[in-house]
């Protein structure tokens, strides 16, 4: 037997452990992932086979102003974080209110599409394949997005009520993961959608 | 077996043992209310023994059926019923529940933690998983089908389409397996994230990622590669009712839809899900082979390399489920190859155990003998697996018997010995008494008898063209002499499962004290009382090696002298 060193490792030494709310979103975000990644690949593989109209270009219009919304809404969550971590309380009202204002903007956004499809052109989630993909794509992360608006609203009423302190650093940021996500699935979502099935 | 005092120092209990001075009410609502990882553990455990017995009727009631030709024990349409709810039983309500069930129990105690990472989120998915099995089973009263009578679901585990669409499928049946599947789906997914965090974030000083158990290691991998195959079982679900909910199209061929898709679907979660219910079976053997053996496990970083690979490699096998669908001979070829490479880490494996025990000092007990029929088993399992990712091989044995021969020697010859072996092993830690190695030796001979009678016979009704789910045959097949033998083998296990349930009843009231270390064993766990105090460790342990307990009982030859 190889003698490699006789000198154990000091085991008083502290590890250095990644904090468990930032794992677990992290893991949460890897599932909620593949899920997506379903709905994509759904989408995809059913792109231009619906046996009878509407198709995707004759109805879908591309919602500019809806993706400078959400997407923008990741930037001010950063910003709400980086505030929060140096104790500027109002700055971090200022800018999560923000976010949670584009989110709802987004939903709103997303209605008024919704409503002009069903109502103006006739597709709904039962009309054909692209109906069906469609809605369950843009439904499954709309849902997320709601989910997600929620608990910043929680968090709202909880900095209104002075609840919410510099402590609580991790835990904005953590929520904020989250919400990055979201956004980051609508590039997806938008690409695969508007993009590559128009 | 050595039944030495052994403490960390400090770590032990510091309390008197509690008096059980609470009244039943009481006792009933702390186990509702819980959040401890033990006793939601033991609740894992308890609940998936419970379905364990029930998924076990239902194969009985199948091989009564199947005595001999034209028996008229089931009809039809009941025979559906019953091996679709043993499959999804078996799969959901037993197989994840029972291994997150001793992963529950067991990673925080190896890693010298007070709990999980999310100790509610824990308890939450616990519900969730029990609420799942409740409501699919709620379907033999609740499930309206065909002629308005109660009914399961009866649309086979994989529930293929279009037999699952409105028309061929009314009624509820369908609606509850896959509602169920979802929301015992959610539950499974809390507790992977749950496992993960705590191995990641919850370990005592010294716990070096290479210093923990081998069993730690694998639930974290099987717990990775959950997060990724279970979500897309529930995306398909979610798709499956808005198909049958909403009027989509998505499995709907007269639409346009696509019902191979499903398949797909399917399979991308059903394949890499053998692996999420075998690699915790490895995990058991990890633990309890060396501690049999006496010898520190063989190889310990290859059998954590291999882990990870086999982790991997798994998502990309799906389709060898597929070959008599008709893909192209490329898709084939890449199906036949990647199956193939599942053996090469499985193989390390297996000879990472042979050598663990060899030149061991070997103790038959019962852990130990289930652990060795596993070997046996899982690698025949793995041969016949080789065998049916021949795609042209395939063509000519898919659906029939050998298949279910070969499926059953997994998760029954390798997993179910293997939970079989952990029960053994753990539950003196968990209630403080030795199961009876009588009636443990017993329950394992009755058991692996009766295991190859069936299984073994199963592959030559296989050969002789027997397909699967067919609820009667021809007596002019020469299948009736086979099939007498396999529903015999299947009675024998039955009579085992009994004995194993007098033994841990009688065990628990009668059986001979523990103590903290019975097993004379390495790992963290058997470094505290049994049963564990609530908080685990009254002191947080520090750890050197692989082997904490081994330095402490040989200070003058440890482990961390040679580990680095």
């Amino acid at each position: 037997m190889s003698t490699i060193s006789l000198v154990p490792l000091t085991p008083d030494q502290p590890l250095d452990l990644p904090s468990r709310g930032r794992v677990g979103m992290l893991s949460l975000i890897i599932g909620e992932s593949a899920i997506f990644t379903i709905f994509v690949v759904a989408y995809v593989f059913y792109i231009g086979k619906s046996l009878y109209g509407p198709t995707p270009a004759q109805v879908l219009e591309v919602p500019i102003f809806n993706t400078v919304c959400l997407l923008s809404s990741s930037f001010f969550i950063w910003l709400a974080e980086g505030s929060i971590e140096k104790n500027r309380m109002r700055r971090f009202l200022l800018w999560w209110s923000t976010t949670i204002c584009l989110g709802i903007v987004f939903l709103v956004g997303t209605a008024r599409e919704w409503l002009k499809l069903i109502y103006h052109d006739g597709l709904t989630i039962r009309t054909n394949l692209f109906g069906t993909t469609f809605y369950s794509l843009v439904g499954l992360h709309a849902t997320h997005v709601v989910v997600g608006l929620l608990m910043l609203l929680l968090v709202l009423v909880f900095t209104l009520t002075g609840h919410v302190k510099e402590s609580h650093t991790e835990r904005i940021q953590v929520l904020a993961l989250y919400w990055h996500f979201v956004d980051a699935v609508w590039v997806v979502v938008f690409t695969v959608v508007y993009i590559i099935g128009r | 077996m050595a039944d030495q005092v052994l403490t960390i120092p400090d770590s032990l209990s510091v309390s008197p043992p509690q008096i059980a001075d609470e009244t039943f009410l009481e006792r009933l609502h702390g186990w509702v209310v819980t959040v401890d990882h033990k006793k939601l553990g033991i609740l894992y455990v308890l609940y998936s023994v419970f379905f364990l017995f029930v998924a076990g009727a239902e194969a009985l009631c199948i091989r009564i059926q199947l005595l001999r030709a034209h028996n008229h024990f089931l009809s039809a349409a009941v025979f559906n019923r019953f091996f679709t709810m043993h499959g999804t039983t078996m799969v959901f309500l037993v197989g994840m529940p029972i291994l997150f069930g001793f992963a529950n129990y067991l990673i925080p105690l190896m890693i010298g933690a007070r709990d999980m990472a999310f100790p509610r989120l824990n308890a939450f998915s616990f519900w969730l998983t029990a609420f799942g099995g409740l409501l699919l089973y709620f379907s033999f009263i609740g499930g309206f089908g065909l002629y308005g009578v109660g009914s399961a679901p009866d649309v086979g585990w994989f529930a293929y389409a279009p037999l699952t669409a409105r028309a061929f499928s009314p009624g509820h049946s369908t609606d509850y397996w896959a509602l169920a599947l979802i929301v015992s789906g959610f539950g499974t997914l809390g507790t992977a994230i749950n496992i993960i965090a705590t191995v990641l974030s919850m370990r005592c000083r010294g716990m070096t990622l290479w210093r923990m158990p081998l069993f730690a290691w694998l639930m974290f991998v099987v717990s990775g590669l959950t997060l990724i195959t279970i979500t897309p079982l529930t995306a398909a679900q979610i798709m499956l009712l808005i198909d049958r909910y909403l009027g989509g199209h998505f499995f709907d061929t007269q639409a346009g839809g696509s019902a191979v898709v499903w398949m797909h679907f399917f399979w991308i979660f059903g394949h890499p899900e053998v692996y999420v219910l075998v690699m915790p079976a490895f995990a058991i053997a990890n633990e309890i082979i060396p501690v049999f053996s006496r010898k520190a496990i063989f190889g310990y970083p290859a059998m954590v390399a291999a882990s990870a690979a086999i982790a991997f490699v798994s998502l990309g096998v799906w389709a060898h489920h597929m070959f008599t669908v008709g893909m192209t001979s490329v898709s084939n070829a890449f199906f036949t190859l990647s199956t193939m490479l599942v053996g090469v880490p499985t193989g390390i494996k297996i000879f990472n155990w042979v050598a663990t025990m060899w030149g061991g000092r070997i103790r038959f007990a019962t852990p130990m003998l289930f652990c060795i029929g596993f070997l046996f088993q899982f690698l025949l399992a793995g041969l016949t697996g080789i065998m049916l990712s021949v795609s042209p091989l395939d063509w000519q044995l898919h659906n029939s018997y050998f298949v279910i021969a070969h499926f059953h020697y997994v998760l029954v010859g390798a997993i179910v010995f293997n939970i079989f072996a952990a029960i053994y092993y753990w539950y003196p830690k968990a209630t403080g008494r030795m199961l009876s190695e009588r009636l443990g030796k017993w329950h394992f001979w009755l058991f692996l008898i009766g295991f190859h009678i069936t299984f073994d016979t199963m592959h030559f009704l296989g050969f002789m063209g027997m397909p699967r789910s067919i609820y009667t045959f021809e007596p002019d097949r020469g299948w009736d002499r086979l099939n007498m033998i396999v529903s015999i083998g299947g009675f024998i296990q039955g009579v085992a499962v009994l004995i194993f349930a007098v033994n841990l009843v009688w065990s628990y009231y009668r059986g001979q004290p523990a103590g903290d270390d019975p097993w004379d064993a390495w790992t963290l766990e058997w470094a505290t009382a049994s049963p564990p105090p609530e908080y685990n460790f009254a002191t947080e342990p520090v750890v050197r090696s692989r082997r904490p307990l081994w330095d402490l009982k040989h200070p003058e030859d440890p482990d961390w002298r040679y580990e680095q």
